[in-house]
């Protein structure tokens, strides 16, 4: 197991720039998720530290060595593809076994691992097969089995259940976790899914074009967005926004949404009276009630039953408004509704920067 | 009402492609027909599907009275070094050009194309011309040296579109694991384009087998003549004998068909795989 230091590091293609100076330590043991839209440059960054990609700048330290120069095969690192990259022609005990073959360990040890690996992913009895007789959850068990032979420094994972149906990657989810639970080991995983990402991470490293936008524990980054990127990106359904001029004149803080509806904040965010602002709340904490005091009058325009909870959309102040409840019947569509915002559950961000003011 | 249809569509589709191999086949069952006919019955008899008497003379005087048995060897020879050579240097083009992106690559694709696009007529004389003064004219290497020239563009694109059908992932993979890109190369990539290494060789060797004017041109004396010159050595000034053309004919088929007979399995996977890529 060991850390790994990335530093300043970036990527450019000719004169596209991919990555625009990524800094980031990853402690020994840590589970870290990179999360972010396609082609923000996670998986460019993951490959780096793979070395299946040059570095066009910067540094990236494994277990405190630089490993810039160094081949993929001298870097002591495992990864699972996406495509899971198993070898067709060999069986999946050769394909576990490549690695330790490749450094010439002993036939015994090669055995012991193998079959070690292959009882804690349940492979066992599938040993002498070829990845063309097994079915996506088996093939992705191989590519995680084939990473945990050698007891690499640390893990890659390159959206390794992007090709399983959801019920399976739900499963696989779970494995994971107890499997890095187990071992402990250091652990790097890119996805686009960001319920991936909250589950798994110890931290996550949300990006987008290029750019970390803010790293932190799950719940750190869907509680406390540092901008309107992180905002509108991690939870789902997506946050509600609401473009709006700020307004502290008299000392009561408050956000002016138009058609003359206000909404008022807990207290004084960090810009000038009359600044271009975005309120952010969470759909589910949204509160939709018949005559509350301070409510927005609106109305509703469509119901989403998940089964789970229901998700309301409703017209209010000439934006459609997203409200999740685990109450069934809450409304139905073209009811007439009253829609607040909880001051303490409310997210400002100035709407020219994006960054977090409140 | 349904089912009926169905019949008839499938006989139909049957009988069409039976037609279609009779057509293609017709020549080949021609060629043996004469082959096993005697001289006096070829002229005597009129059009018939079979002689009325079939002997095998004309094999038994072309194996051991004639220059064929060498023929033979120089044209396995030949075909068979092209048909390695230009199988090993395709497989190494064609992984470069579908793993890396260098400098010129545009420009060597290029040229490549270049030299399918002329009729091979324009060039013997300039080919004759290079060959001659190095002393590679009437000899089997140069011979060889030829075809791997006139084969190789096509077999490396033809290779190319091998790799690109094999995921990039598979060798990252095998380079993660502890592999040299030459190593990936040997143990993970080559193993799978088995298929279109057979393909690339049975393409290449059933040219070189058949190619007619380079060898006519290239080749005077008898002991490097290769197998289709050797046929026209059956046409006289004044007459041609069929019966024994067709024998050698028949016998040069031999090689041929055994070379795909035992490679078959891995052509046909290896031109769809080819065809469809992923």
């Amino acid at each position: 197991m060991a850390s790994i230091d990335i530093k300043d590091v970036r990527k450019a293609y000719g004169s596209v720039k991919i990555l625009h100076g990524v800094d980031l330590t990853i402690q020994d043991g840590e589970f870290v998720v990179l999360v972010g839209p396609s082609g923000c440059g996670k998986s460019t960054l993951l490959r780096m530290i793979a070395g299946l990609e040059d570095i066009s700048a910067g540094e990236i330290k494994i277990g405190g060595k630089r490993v810039n120069e160094l081949d993929p095969k001298d870097r002591d690192i495992a990864m699972v593809f996406q495509s899971y990259a198993l070898y067709p022609h060999m069986t999946v005990a050769g394909n576990m076994s490549y690695s330790l073959r490749l450094r010439k360990t002993a036939k015994e040890k090669i055995a012991s691992a193998i079959s070690g690996a292959a009882e804690k992913l349940s492979l066992t009895p599938l040993m002498e097969r070829r990845p063309k007789a097994l079915s996506g959850g088996q093939r992705q068990r191989v590519a995680m089995g084939r990473a945990i032979v050698r007891s690499p420094k640390a893990f890659l994972f390159d959206e390794p259940l992007s090709n399983l149906d959801a019920r399976l990657r739900e499963h696989m989810r779970g494995e994971i976790k107890k499997l890095h639970q187990d071992l402990g080991a250091t652990s790097i995983y890119v996805t686009h899914d960001q319920i991936e990402a909250m589950t798994l991470a110890d931290r996550i490293v949300a990006m987008n074009a290029g750019i970390v936008q803010q790293v932190g524990s799950p719940l750190d980054l869907y509680d406390r967005p540092a901008n309107l990127f992180v905002a509108g990106f991690m939870g789902s359904p997506a946050m509600n926004m609401f473009e709006g001029t700020y307004r502290a004149t008299d000392g009561a803080p408050r956000v002016e949404l138009g058609q003359g509806v206000t909404v008022a904040l807990a207290g004084p965010a960090s810009t000038a009276d009359g600044a271009r602002v975005t309120l952010g709340i969470r759909p589910e904490h949204v509160v939709v009630g018949k005559n509350e005091p301070e409510s927005i009058p609106a109305q509703i325009d469509l119901v989403e039953p998940t089964g789970f909870g229901t998700i309301l959309h409703a017209n209010a102040f000439g934006s459609d408004v997203k409200a999740f409840s685990l109450e069934r019947g809450l409304a139905a569509r073209g009811d007439t509704v009253s829609v607040s915002f909880p001051v303490e559950r409310i997210h400002l961000f100035d709407t020219t920067t994006g960054s977090r003011i409140g | 009402m349904r089912s009926n249809k169905r019949i008839v569509a499938t006989i139909a589709h049957r009988a069409a492609i039976l037609c279609y191999v009779a057509f293609a086949l017709f020549p080949l069952f021609w060629v043996l027909k004469i082959s096993v006919t005697p001289n006096d019955l070829l002229y005597s008899e009129g059009v018939r599907l079979w002689p009325s008497r079939a002997v095998f003379d004309h094999f038994d005087f072309v194996i051991r009275h004639s220059d064929f048995p060498l023929f033979f060897r120089n044209s396995m020879i030949v075909s068979l070094s092209t048909a390695v050579i230009v199988t090993i240097l395709s497989s190494l083009g064609g992984y470069a050009m579908s793993r890396f992106s260098f400098r010129g690559k545009f420009w060597i694709v290029g040229l490549m194309l270049l030299t399918q696009m002329f009729p091979l007529v324009m060039l013997i004389a300039p080919i004759f011309k290079i060959l001659s003064p190095l002393g590679l004219t009437n000899s089997l290497s140069g011979l060889v040296l030829v075809y791997v020239a006139f084969n190789v563009p096509f077999a490396t694109f033809l290779m190319q579109s091998f790799f690109d059908g094999i995921p990039k992932d598979l060798e990252e993979a095998a380079m993660i694991d502890g592999a040299t890109r030459f190593m990936a190369f040997r143990q993970i990539i080559l193993p799978l384009t088995l298929p279109g290494m057979a393909a690339t060789l049975g393409f290449v060797f059933t040219a070189a087998w058949s190619e007619l004017l380079f060898a006519l041109m290239l080749i005077s004396g008898v002991d490097a003549s290769t197998f289709p010159v050797g046929l026209l050595s059956f046409v006289s000034k004044f007459s041609v004998d069929f019966g024994q053309m067709m024998a050698a004919g028949v016998l040069a088929l031999i090689p041929a068909c055994l070379f795909f007979f035992f490679i078959q399995r891995y052509l046909v996977q290896g031109l769809t795989a080819g065809a469809v890529k992923g």
